[in-house]
């Protein structure tokens, strides 16, 4: 007889879900029951033009979680709707953002991997190099916003150079870290087999850093991630950061809160496609 | 002048002091030998007498302070496809499976070669190693034993003409060992590459050596003495111990690494002439102590002055 498996039949992903559930449950429910103001809570529905003034009695509320999953079934049940410039589909904002992200991070790892690599490389680059890296690494990537929008004339442009900047760092430094942490033997194979330094680079160096540059690049989406809504909040116009602000402007909290969601639910999904491609060149040594 | 397959003559290797007016350390100096074409030759020496530098310069990898090496007329400068290497810590690539670790080798020695072609010789060197049921696997999958046998594989497989052994079988355990031991001597007889082999395993070497090469200790190591080893070919791990030479020999190499490689120290090899380790057959050697009382090691052969083209390789190391 085995007593004591049974008590736990569950596999520990099950139990997890089962818990996580609870707590989204209990701390839904709390915020919900929070947001019930006696005076709204008297059931009739009021018009708009009472909300505002019980609004305005009380000390201004934070919507209620049904509020928001109202709000947030209309807009993803219509993303890409275009209504002027001020009022566009959550898709349309989120894409406008993607756009910018990827753009300006694609440019980043164009130049930093190879950069990386030749500082990973050598050592003479890395001395060389270190002290610019050193001291642009930590400006704050909004910093450079109106040096961007001065030089470039270019509110789209800048906000993709803030995110290029940004993004460069960490996938500069960990290829060169990956690359110069390269196991000597595997360089030894390489050599024993007289391969060019070209072949050299393309199949053992790279294959042998893969993971640590992956690495860098998933700390990279998440930065510029992290930075296109500052950005966005400065250049206006469109986008996920420009919607938030947007929406605070309006003071419609429950777009605002809807969207701070969204950004925390693409976000991931950025970091999970790396991940998932990261899986890829990972080895086991 | 005609020179023997590989020639390393008076080579040395020195490290800079700790301080400027320090003496530089040397690890070893005026090391001579030379390898026949097909020869197996094993070299014993204890930790830090430069076993691995000696094999690391003869693979390109490293550099002689002094002293040249010459294989087949041509000096060795950097490393090259002419000489296989396998590694004491397998130096697999670990995001390739054991058939894209040998077919690495085996593409990169004959580039012309059609994929199907690579992947055919490759199939064949893993399938004499037993390998052929777990070619797809990742160097991680594999045991120490199987991994070993892959690096093998991909040593034979591109045919180098010297194949520089750094201890392969230091990391298993004895049983694996002996089975891989059987497959080296049977591949190696196939092919009858000139191999030249470190390793601590006094055994291993009679059972694979054609000649051993007993380092003494270093600083300032020499190569003393090389023992020919006559037993019969083929040989089998388990019927070798029974030929009536194997105790002789093992003992003469035990008592060498015991007592004479700490004792035997420069005063004996001074003098700065070419110098080949004094070839010594230890089962004649007992035979004529049995008659006469003469000493034991034959005198050391007069210094002989036919060197090579001496070229230093480094003149500082760091």
């Amino acid at each position: 007889m085995d007593r004591t498996t049974t008590e736990w039949k569950l596999s520990l992903n099950a139990r997890a879900t089962i818990l996580a559930i609870m707590l989204l449950v209990v701390g839904l429910g709390v915020w919900e029951g929070l947001n019930q103001s006696p005076l709204l809570g008297g059931g009739e529905a009021l018009s708009e033009y009472e909300q505002l003034l019980a609004g305005a009695d009380e000390s201004a509320k934070v919507p209620p979680p049904s509020e928001i999953a109202v709000k947030a079934w209309q807009e993803l049940s219509n993303p890409f709707y275009d209504a002027g410039p001020n009022d566009k589909g959550i898709g349309i904002q989120l894409g406008y953002s993607l756009y910018r992200v990827l753009s300006g991070y694609l440019l980043a790892a164009l130049v930093a991997i190879p950069i990386g690599f030749l500082i990973g490389m050598s050592p003479l680059a890395y001395k060389a190099l270190n002290p610019f890296i050193q001291v642009l690494r930590p400006i704050s990537p909004l910093a450079w916003m109106p040096l961007a929008l001065f030089i470039i004339r270019d509110s789209e442009a800048s906000a993709i150079f803030v995110i290029f900047i940004c993004s460069i760092w960490p996938m500069l430094l960990n290829t060169a870290f990956g690359v110069a942490g390269v196991r000597n033997d595997w360089v030894n194979v390489a050599r024993t087999h007289e391969l060019s330094s070209l072949q050299t680079a393309f199949k053992v160096i790279l294959p042998a850093a893969a993971p640590t540059i992956l690495t860098g690049m998933r700390i990279s989406i998440g930065i510029a991630w992290l930075v296109i809504v500052a950005a966005e909040m400065l250049v206006g116009g469109t986008g996920i950061g420009y919607y938030v602000w947007n929406e605070w402007n309006n003071l419609d909290l429950t777009s605002v809160i809807f969207s701070i969601l969204m950004i925390g639910v693409v976000g991931m999904l950025l970091d999970m496609s790396l991940a998932y491609i990261a899986r890829f060149v990972t080895y086991a040594e | 002048m005609s020179h023997a397959f590989v020639e390393v003559q008076k080579a040395a290797k020195r490290f800079p002091g700790a301080s400027k007016e320090a003496e530089p350390l040397t690890v070893f100096e005026n090391i001579s030998f030379q390898l026949k074409k097909g020869e197996f030759v094993c070299i014993i020496g204890h930790s830090g007498c430069g076993k691995s530098t000696i094999m690391n310069a003869l693979a390109g990898l490293d550099q002689f302070s002094e002293g040249s090496m010459v294989m087949e007329n041509k000096e060795i400068s950097g490393p090259g496809l002419e000489r296989g290497v396998v590694f004491q810590n397998y130096s697999l690539l670990p995001w390739l499976t054991a058939l894209e670790n040998v077919r690495f080798g085996v593409r990169a020695r004959w580039k012309g070669w059609s994929d199907r072609e690579v992947t055919d010789h490759s199939m064949k060197y893993l399938e004499m190693v037993g390998l052929k049921e777990v070619v797809d696997r990742k160097p991680s999958q594999l045991s120490g034993g199987m991994r070993q046998r892959v690096s093998i594989a991909r040593a034979f497989a591109t045919k180098p003409k010297l194949l520089l052994l750094d201890e392969p079988f230091g990391a298993l355990d004895a049983l694996t060992r002996g089975v891989i031991q059987d497959e080296l001597i049977k591949i190696w007889s196939k092919d009858q590459q000139t191999v030249f082999m470190i390793t601590h395993d006094v055994d291993e070497a009679i059972l694979l050596a054609d000649r051993i090469f007993l380092m003494t200790n270093g600083p300032q190591a020499r190569i003393a003495e090389a023992v020919e080893i006559d037993l019969p070919r083929p040989r089998q791990r388990a019927s070798i111990v029974k030929h009536p030479h194997f105790y002789k020999i093992r003992n003469y190499l035990v008592d060498f690494l015991v007592n004479r490689s700490s004792e035997l120290r420069t005063q004996e090899f001074d003098g700065q002439g070419l110098r080949y380790p004094t070839p010594v057959n230890p089962v004649q050697l007992e035979d004529a102590e049995a008659t006469t009382d003469s000493p034991p090691a034959s005198p050391a052969t007069e210094p002989q002055e036919n060197l090579v083209k001496f070229t230093p390789k480094e003149v500082r190391h760091g």
